[in-house]
């Protein structure tokens, strides 16, 4: 077992390599090939789970960096299991991309390399069990997409990625000292050990969680983005190329909304009960901005970005309701949102090459006519986007309100707006893409077999999570009931009083 | 305790031959250096006396290594070899082989005459191992001005360059300002203790109750102040940019890294254990210097045009970084200021090496434009800058990252984490100095009608000899280049050597 969690984490970045080895041409199709070998595994993992015992499983733990205490250590369990496969299918997604729409500057074997390294970075942050070592993925992830923005992203590339660094690693580094203190502060004088498992049985003192707490809800809540810590967003979605796009705010902003679970409820229980409302107000605060800004902005791009605002929104709610439906909910629209937001990512820039390069959606229009079954695509997903009934976006966003209902009811009512909203903004940026008058710059034709390719999956997924939503919610249940269970417990004790019993340790 | 014996005893002192192995080495080296510099053919000149360097800083780290793990006194007091010492040495010594061949074919060895050049880079060295191996204050001074003195002269070393005279007058002229006040501060804790030895200095503190002294304490002030000078640490930095930019590029690859080195240790040894009773009284100054170093590296650093000039203001922010490891007085800060001098030094000499590869090979200089396209013409050493700037901005599985990583650990368990939140944020500045140079690198378009308007002004001013470009930059540079960016990568991933070589560190020093 032990040999399982590393070949699947190395896989990308080894496939990454050998493209940049082997002549220029074949890097699209080792990077595809590694792709798909990674989404394999996945599935196989999917299968293999043994979901009836739950918890951690196929366990890799070897020691890392001895003067530190830092551990090699990965796992899986029923938090990352699903959002692995997820992160799998998107890659895949995005390498196939490649071929509808090959980056340009004749360094294909660069572009996979950087692609492996991230991906490989990314499923490190989630399958890390060692707290240095998921601080250590989470900052690594941004540094080949400083890359892929720099070499290959929009006109304003070098304005934009480096606001994107700035944002994030103001947030990373403090959660890295914060991660750190944690280490040092519960080995209380002898050797620290970062391991998730350890460090959840010594919490440490109230007010030393009160500030590591919220140095990771920052670092958390700038990925993803949320309001009011987006500044990077409209610049650096307008920059990025599209198949580093669709991975950066299907993915990326996940692993966020994950670690949420994974290391800030379990390991300060304390705070995030004392930060609760704060959370909420600004994850309720996203959602209303987040909608509000997605009616508006006539770039099809930022439609997706702002929505993407208020959708982690509501993971975040979710999350923050302390409550086991509301967090399982969270969970699953991790999912549905990666898979949708990025196949509508795609979409957009499928819209893009069918109005001679324009993502506004002023420049858009009557696409439909020449596209049947792309409009037909678009449409399933832009439903699944506002969370109709039958999508499980639906079945996700309604255990969210039902959670935050149970807990915050105030927060589940302002919240349950966005849900209207969505439809809104959902529904604004299909109808002027697709009806409406048609564009002057319009040039619409069908599908291409390529363009198919990138999007059938993704629609496949979509549709057989609406039939079978219990296939991702079962392991959810499983890995949030203990995700919450320290928060919970700190809840119903009620008062502080157990906190200072527990700092006095 | 063998003074009152060496005093009663009219003998010559015990001197332990092979415990001074390094520093006799250094200056054997020196001086063949010299001698054979005087040879008549030029092909002697300018390939035997490199190599001789090169087998001198060689021989000196083999004499570091088979002196490894020991803890002796040597000359009666003088000197003190300990795993500090051993550990600063290797540091100098291997920023030394660096600099010796990044300075084989430089324009600079041709004008002062190659054995000069390089018999001053060892003496310098030599230097540095009297500093860094000093407990005695008399020592300490001897130390500094046989660092100082040979480094002055390097950096005018391009006789016929303005900048370079320029930067070598204001190299003394100050260093000699920081010099004085070292002096003057040591002769005031003299004068308080009556002592000059650091261990006697520390128990007549504590014998005299000292450590509220006026006069004592004017001396801790004023070696603070000197030693800031030194380092370049700020408010007393100011010479630092124009030095590293007029200096000889191989020298001021020197200077980052050696001289930093050693003045470290020096700052180690003298607020670890001399004034260490009265650590209550000067820990919150340097911690002021440290956040004050920091941010004015940081912001000084934005918006340069010359590398040279951006990497002076980036080893000011670094060396506010180290202070942070100092400053906990703890084992495991002295530890982290070593490993994060052995780290941070191979990021910092790679990126040297390719601003001097690009001065030999475009009109431009040592220009951030200069870089422009150097992804597609000249990728490995595209590959080396980029590992070299992501291993300075401190990003993960690089040297760099590993560095901030264990002072990280060590200030929060000493208690400082807040200064270290400090750090992180300030150290996010930097990303807008070093994330532009990798941009520029692989941004692949040139804009050629900007580099013609760039360039042309700066062929004018200088002597047309000044600004020969050779054309191509030379093996050895790319080679440096490469074991420099690939070690960058292995520390950055594998770790554990460093923190095991700097693991005994501060076994000499005593403290908790």
């Amino acid at each position: 077992m032990t040999i399982h969690l590393s070949i699947i984490l190395w896989l990308p970045a080894a496939a990454g390599l050998l493209a940049l080895l082997l002549p220029g041409r074949l890097a699209r199709w080792i990077s595809l090939l590694g792709a798909l070998l990674v989404l394999a595994y996945a599935i196989t993992l999917l299968a293999d789970y043994d979901r009836a015992a739950g918890g951690l499983q196929y366990v890799t733990d070897a020691v890392w960096i001895r003067s530190l205490g830092i551990h090699y250590a990965l796992g899986i369990s029923g938090l990352n299991l699903v959002l692995l496969a997820t992160t799998a299918v998107i890659f895949t997604a995005s390498a196939i991309w490649t071929l509808v729409d090959e980056p340009d500057n004749g360094k294909p074997g660069i572009y996979a390399l950087l692609m492996g390294l991230a991906q490989t970075a990314v499923m490190g942050a989630f399958m890390a069990q060692d707290l240095a070592l998921f601080v250590i993925f989470f900052d690594l992830m941004l540094v080949p997409f400083y890359f892929l923005i720099v070499i290959w992203g929009g006109p304003d590339r070098t304005k934009a990625v480096l606001k994107l660094f700035m944002y994030t690693l103001v947030g990373s580094l403090l959660m890295l000292v914060g991660a750190i203190t944690t280490g040092v502060m519960a080995a209380n004088g002898g050797e620290p050990n970062f391991l998730l498992s350890e460090l959840a049985k010594t919490p440490l003192g109230s007010t030393a969680q009160g500030w590591i707490f919220l140095a990771f809800a920052l670092a958390f809540l700038i990925k993803m983005p949320s309001f009011p810590f987006h500044g990077w967003m409209p610049d650096g979605y307008s920059n990025m190329p599209i198949g580093v796009l669709a991975v950066f705010t299907a993915i990326l902003s996940k692993v966020a909304a994950y670690g949420f679970l994974q290391i800030a409820l379990p390991l300060f229980p304390d705070a995030a009960v004392r930060y609760q409302e704060l959370i909420m107000i600004v994850a309720v605060a996203s959602i209303l901005y987040g909608s509000a800004m997605a009616f508006t902005v006539d770039s099809a791009r930022l439609v997706l970005g702002y929505s993407s605002i208020a959708q982690l929104g509501f993971i975040v709610l979710g999350i923050f309701a302390f409550d086991g439906r509301g967090a399982d909910g969270a969970l699953l629209q991790a999912t549905n949102h990666a898979i949708v937001a990025g196949a509508l990512i795609f979409v957009v820039a499928m819209l893009a090459r069918r109005t001679g390069g324009s993502e506004k959606l002023s420049d858009m229009g009557g696409i439909a006519k020449g596209a049947p079954a792309f409009a037909a695509v678009f449409l399933v997903f832009s439903f699944a986007l506002l969370a109709m009934p039958g999508t499980a976006n639906f079945v996700a966003e309604f255990m969210i309100l039902l959670g935050t209902f149970e807990s915050k009811m105030t927060f589940a009512f302002i919240a349950a707006i966005g849900v209207a909203l969505a439809a809104f903004y959902a529904l604004r940026l299909y109808i002027s893409a697709m009806h409406h008058r048609v564009g002057e710059k319009v040039h619409s034709f069908e599908l291409t077999l390529r363009e198919g390719l990138v999007l059938v999956p993704l629609l496949l997924v979509v549709i057989a999570l609406a039939l079978y939503p219990q296939f991702a919610l079962e392991p959810a249940e499983d890995g949030t009931s203990r995700a919450l269970s320290a928060a919970q417990q700190v809840q119903s004790s009620g008062s502080d009083t157990s906190t200072t019993a527990q700092g006095a340790k | 305790m063998s003074f009152p014996l060496a005093a009663a005893v009219p003998t010559a002192p015990n001197i332990d031959w092979a415990g001074l192995s390094p520093l006799l080495v250094l200056l054997g080296g020196a001086i063949l250096a010299l001698i054979v510099g005087l040879a008549g053919p030029r092909a002697i000149r300018t390939q035997v006396v490199p190599l001789i360097a090169l087998a001198t800083f060689g021989g000196a780290i083999a004499a570091v290594i088979s002196l490894w793990g020991q803890s002796i006194v040597l000359i009666e007091g003088a000197l003190q070899l300990d795993p500090l010492t051993l550990i600063l040495m290797l540091v100098i010594c291997g920023g030394g082989v660096v600099a010796t061949l990044l300075a084989w074919r430089d324009q600079a060895a041709d004008e002062i005459a190659h054995g000069e050049f390089f018999s001053l880079m060892l003496l310098g060295a030599a230097g540095m191992f009297v500093l860094v191996a000093s407990r005695d204050l008399v020592t300490t001074f001897v130390g500094l001005e046989l660092l100082s003195l040979p480094l002055y002269i390097l950096c005018a070393a391009r006789v016929r360059e303005e900048r370079s005279l320029e930067a070598g007058l204001k190299y003394l002229i100050i260093g000699s300002v920081g010099s004085a006040t070292v002096l003057y501060g040591f002769a005031l804790l003299y004068g308080a203790t009556g002592q000059t030895g650091y261990n006697e200095i520390a128990a007549a503190i504590e014998a005299g109750s000292l450590a509220t002294d006026p006069l004592f304490l004017t001396g801790v002030a004023m070696c603070t102040v000197g030693f800031a000078f030194k380092a370049s640490l700020a408010p007393f930095h100011q010479w630092t940019p124009d030095v590293y930019e007029g200096a000889p590029t191989p020298v001021t690859a020197f200077m980052s890294v050696a001289t930093k080195a050693a003045a470290f240790g020096a700052i180690i040894r003298l607020f670890d254990v001399a004034v260490r009773p009265a650590v209550e009284a000067w820990q919150p100054i340097w911690v002021a210097i440290a956040l004050v170093t920091m941010v004015v590296g940081n912001v000084g650093a934005l918006r340069q045009q010359s590398m040279k000039r951006m990497l002076a203001y980036s080893s000011i922010a670094q060396a506010g970084y180290i202070l942070v490891g100092f400053v906990l007085v703890t084992d495991l800060g002295v530890q982290a200021v070593c490993s994060y001098l052995v780290l941070y030094s191979l990021g910092n000499l790679a990126a040297f090496t390719v601003v001097i590869a690009r001065e030999r090979e475009t009109a431009e200089g040592d220009k951030i434009s200069a870089l422009r396209g150097l992804g597609t013409e000249r990728p490995v050493l595209a590959v080396v800058m980029t590992m070299a700037m992501l291993s300075l901005a401190g990003m993960p599985a690089t040297a760099g990252f590993m560095g901030k990583l264990r002072l990280v650990e060590a200030a929060a368990a000493g208690d400082y984490a807040w200064l270290v939140a400090v750090l992180v944020v300030l150290s996010v500045i930097s990303l807008a100095y070093y994330l532009p140079v990798v941009a520029t690198i692989w941004r692949g378009e040139t804009q050629p009608g900007t580099d013609a308007a760039s360039g042309v002004p700066v062929l004018a001013g200088g002597a047309p000899e000044a600004d020969a470009v050779s054309g191509h930059a030379g093996w050895e540079l790319t080679l440096v280049g490469v074991v420099l960016a690939a070690a960058v990568l292995v520390f950055g991933i594998i770790p554990q050597p460093v923190f095991n070589l700097v693991a005994s560190a501060a076994r000499g020093l005593g403290l908790s």
